[in-house]
C-alpha cells in the first residue's frame, strides 16, 4: 500500500456569504502525515471534506496522483475517512462494520472476514469481531472506524479531528497508534485538529490555516521556532508580546539589544514575540519585575510576571518555584538570539490582553 | 378505533411525564410523596373508568342473549356475516397500499431535507403536520368536488378515465391517496424521532466514503436504524386506516368500518362484536410492536 500525492490548487469554497476557503494551494507528497491546524472556522475540515467528496468547492481542483478528482462523487473516490463523532453502524456488528466497504465491493464473505480479523489485529483488538458497537468504549470505536476506514487500502487516509470526543489519556495513546500505523503503511495523511499539540507531536509537516488560507505551512520545529507569521506565532505554543524599538536591524527589548529574525516593520516601535521558555527569571530585591502568579505543571512552572505596565509569561524548571513565589522580585532577561517582531498595531495590543493574560471577569 | 389508536404507540416515543413530576418532591418529605402517590391513583383510576367502561359495556352487550345468560354467538357469527371477509381484506389492502406509498414519499423527502437543505425543515413540518387540523369532511368534500369535476369536453381524454380509474369499487386508490394525506402527521413524527436518534449526516457519510451507493445505503444503513420508527410509523398508517370511517362512508367505498355501520343497523349485536374484536387485534398489534422496539432498543 503506497500513500498518493494530494494537491489543493486554488481551493475556494463559499458558504452563504462566509468564505470558508479563500484559494487554498497545497501539495501533500506521497506517504507524508500533514496536519490542517487552525482555529474553528478557518476552513481545515472543509478542506478536508473537499478531498473526500462531500463538499464541491466553488473554484479550484483536488488532485490525486495529478489526476483532477474534483468531480468525482464520494464514493468512488480512493480515501478513507475516519469522523469526529462516532461513525460505525449501529446495526452491524464490528466485523460487518469494519468487512463494510469490501462487502459493497462484493467481496466474497470468506474473504472479507478473513480481512476484517486481520484489521483487528492490526489495532490490537482481535476479540472483539462479534461485539456492537454499542459495547465498546470511545477509544474503541475510533480505532475500529480505523480499521473500516483502511480495509479497502485507500491510498490517501482523511482523519477529521478523530480524537477530540476522547478523554486525555486515550487521546495520547490513540494518537501514538495513528502515528505508528500511517509510517508502518506508508499512506499519504491528512489529519485535521485544532489541537496544536497534537500537530506538533504527530504531524511530518503542520499546515496553518486562517481564514481559508494557507498561513504556514512547515514541519513542527520550524513551525514552532521560525512562526512565518504573528498570527502562527501567536496560535502555535504561547507568545509574549513585548514592547521594543528598532534601530538598524536590531531591536531594544528589555534593556537588551537583539538581532531581528525576518522582515523589519517600517514604524520604530514594534512588539517583540518571545516564548515563554526563551525569558529567564532570577531573584532580585532591587529589580521592578514582581511574580503575580506561578502555576506548577511538574517539570516546569509557569510565572506571570509584572515590568512595570506590561506583563511577561515565563516558563521556569519546576524546582525553581520556591525560589520564585508569587511575591518575589525578580529580574527578567531574554536568551540570545534573533527574535521576531510585529509592528505595534492596536489590534495587535487588543490581543496581547486577551491572548496574554486571561481576563476571567470579561463577559 | 381511530381516536384510540393515534395516541397508543406515541407513548413509547414520549418520555413518561410522571417520573419528571416526581423528581423534584422527593426531598420534601413523607407527607407530600404520600399525598402525591394518592393523586396518581385517583388520576389512574378515573382514566381506567373512562377507557373501561365503554369496553366492557360492549362486552356485556355482545354476550347477552335471550335466554341464557352468556353467549359468545355474536363472535361465532362475525366470520359468517355478510361482507365481512371482503371489507377487511379490503381495508387491510388499502393499509398495506397506503403504508408503502407514504413511507416512500416521507422517508427520501426527510433525509434530503436533514442532509442537504435543515433550513427547510421547519416547512415540511408544517405541511406533513396540516392534515392534523383540515377536518376529514371538508377534506373529503372536496375530494368530492375534485371527482365530480368533469367538463364533456373531456370525456374522451385519459383525465377522465384516471378519475374512473382511481374509484373502481374493488381497490379505490382515492382512499389511499387520502389516507396518505391522513397519516403524514403521524408517519412524519415517528420518522423524525427515529432520524433524529440516530447521526444521520455522519453514518451517510460514513457509507458513502466507504463506496455505498445510495439505495445501498438507505437499505443497508438508513432502514435498518430506523426499524423500530418505521415499525411504529407502519402500525400507526394501519391502525388509522382501518378505523377510518368519514371518507370511505361519504364516497360510497365497503371498507371495514363502513361495514361496521352498515351491519349494525340490522345486526347491532355482531357489529358490537366485531368492534371489540377489532380492539383486540389492534391490541394485539401494538403489543408485538412495543416489545419489538424494546428488543431492538436493548440490543443497540
Amino acid at each position: 500500500m503506497n500513500g498518493a500525492k494530494v494537491e489543493l490548487r486554488g481551493l475556494r469554497r463559499n458558504f452563504a456569504g462566509t468564505l470558508a476557503l479563500d484559494g487554498l494551494d497545497l501539495t501533500i507528497e506521497p506517504g507524508e502525515l500533514i496536519a490542517f491546524l487552525g482555529p474553528s472556522g478557518c476552513g481545515k475540515t472543509t478542506a478536508l471534506r473537499c478531498v473526500a467528496g462531500f463538499e464541491q468547492p466553488d473554484e479550484g481542483a483536488v488532485l490525486v496522483d495529478d489526476k483532477d478528482i474534483t468531480r468525482v462523487p464520494a464514493n468512488k473516490r480512493d480515501a478513507g475517512m475516519v469522523f469526529q463523532s462516532y461513525s460505525l453502524f449501529p446495526n452491524l456488528s464490528i466485523k460487518d462494520n469494519v468487512a463494510f466497504g469490501l462487502r459493497v465491493r462484493k467481496v466474497a464473505a470468506a474473504k472479507r472476514h478473513a480481512r476484517a480479523q486481520e484489521l483487528l489485529e492490526l489495532i490490537g483488538l482481535p476479540h472483539i469481531g462479534e461485539r456492537f458497537p454499542h459495547q465498546l468504549s470511545g477509544g474503541q470505536q475510533q480505532r475500529v472506524a480505523l480499521a473500516r476506514a483502511l480495509a479497502l487500502e485507500p491510498r490517501v487516509l482523511l482523519l477529521d479531528e478523530p480524537l477530540s470526543a476522547l478523554d486525555a489519556k486515550v487521546r495520547i495513546s490513540l494518537r501514538d497508534e495513528i502515528r505508528r500505523l500511517q509510517l508502518s503503511l506508508g499512506i499519504t495523511t491528512i489529519f485535521v485538529t485544532h489541537d496544536q499539540e497534537e500537530a506538533l507531536s504527530m504531524a511530518d509537516r503542520v499546515a496553518v490555516l486562517r481564514a481559508g488560507r494557507l498561513e504556514q505551512v512547515a514541519d513542527p520545529a520550524t513551525l514552532y521556532d521560525r512562526p512565518a507569521t504573528p498570527f502562527v506565532a501567536e496560535f502555535v505554543g504561547t507568545m509574549n508580546r513585548i514592547p521594543g524599538r528598532v534601530s538598524g536591524d536590531k531591536v531594544t527589548v528589555l534593556g537588551q539589544l537583539l538581532p531581528v529574525d525576518g522582515e523589519v516593520p517600517a514604524t520604530p516601535d514594534v512588539e517583540v514575540l518571545v516564548r515563554p521558555e526563551a525569558v529567564q527569571v532570577t531573584p532580585d530585591a532591587e529589580a521592578i519585575g514582581m511574580v503575580l502568579v506561578s502555576s506548577f505543571r511538574g517539570s516546569t512552572a509557569r510565572l506571570r510576571i509584572q515590568l512595570g505596565d506590561t506583563e511577561v509569561l515565563a516558563d521556569v524548571p519546576g524546582h525553581d518555584t520556591t525560589r520564585l513565589a508569587p511575591g518575589t522580585r525578580v529580574r527578567v532577561s531574554l536568551v540570545e538570539r534573533p527574535v521576531l517582531v510585529s509592528a505595534a498595531a492596536p489590534q495587535a495590543q487588543s490581543a496581547t490582553v486577551e491572548g496574554l493574560v486571561p481576563q476571567h471577569d470579561v463577559v | 378505533m381511530a381516536a384510540l389508536t393515534p395516541e397508543g404507540p406515541m407513548a413509547p416515543l414520549t418520555p413518561p411525564a410522571m417520573t419528571v413530576a416526581d423528581g423534584p418532591t422527593a426531598p420534601t418529605g413523607q407527607g407530600r410523596r404520600r399525598r402525591i402517590r394518592v393523586w396518581r391513583g385517583v388520576i389512574l383510576a378515573i382514566a381506567a373508568v373512562y377507557f373501561l367502561v365503554p369496553l366492557l359495556a360492549s362486552f356485556m352487550f355482545t354476550v347477552k342473549a335471550p335466554e341464557q345468560d352468556f353467549s359468545l354467538d355474536a363472535y361465532g357469527q362475525i366470520f359468517t356475516t355478510e361482507g365481512f371477509g371482503q371489507s377487511l381484506l379490503l381495508s387491510i389492502g388499502l393499509g398495506v397500499a397506503t403504508i408503502v406509498v407514504v413511507l416512500l414519499l416521507t422517508l427520501p423527502a426527510m433525509l434530503a431535507v436533514r442532509l442537504s437543505m435543515p433550513k427547510l425543515k421547519p416547512v415540511l413540518e408544517v405541511v406533513c403536520t396540516l392534515p392534523l387540523v383540515v377536518p376529514p369532511i371538508t377534506f373529503v368534500a372536496g375530494i368530492n368536488t375534485v371527482l365530480q369535476f368533469g367538463p364533456d369536453y373531456l370525456a374522451s381524454t385519459p383525465f377522465y378515465q384516471t378519475i374512473f380509474a382511481i374509484q373502481d369499487e374493488n381497490f379505490p386508490v382515492v382512499l389511499v391517496l387520502a389516507y396518505v394525506i391522513l397519516a403524514l402527521p403521524f408517519v412524519y413524527r415517528a420518522l423524525d424521532a427515529g432520524l433524529g436518534a440516530i447521526d444521520v449526516r455522519t453514518l451517510v457519510e460514513a457509507a458513502r466514503n466507504l463506496g455505498a451507493s445510495w439505495p445501498h445505503l438507505i437499505f443497508r444503513v438508513i432502514v435498518p436504524n430506523l426499524r423500530s420508527s418505521l415499525a411504529s410509523a407502519s402500525f400507526l398508517t394501519l391502525a388509522l386506516v382501518l378505523g377510518e370511517f368519514t371518507i370511505a362512508s361519504l364516497l360510497h367505498f365497503q371498507t371495514f368500518p363502513v361495514w361496521i355501520y352498515t351491519i349494525s343497523g340490522s345486526q347491532a349485536q355482531v357489529s358490537v362484536a366485531v368492534s371489540v374484536f377489532s380492539l383486540l387485534i389492534t391490541w394485539l398489534l401494538l403489543l408485538a410492536l412495543s416489545s419489538a422496539g424494546a428488543r431492538q432498543r436493548s440490543g443497540s
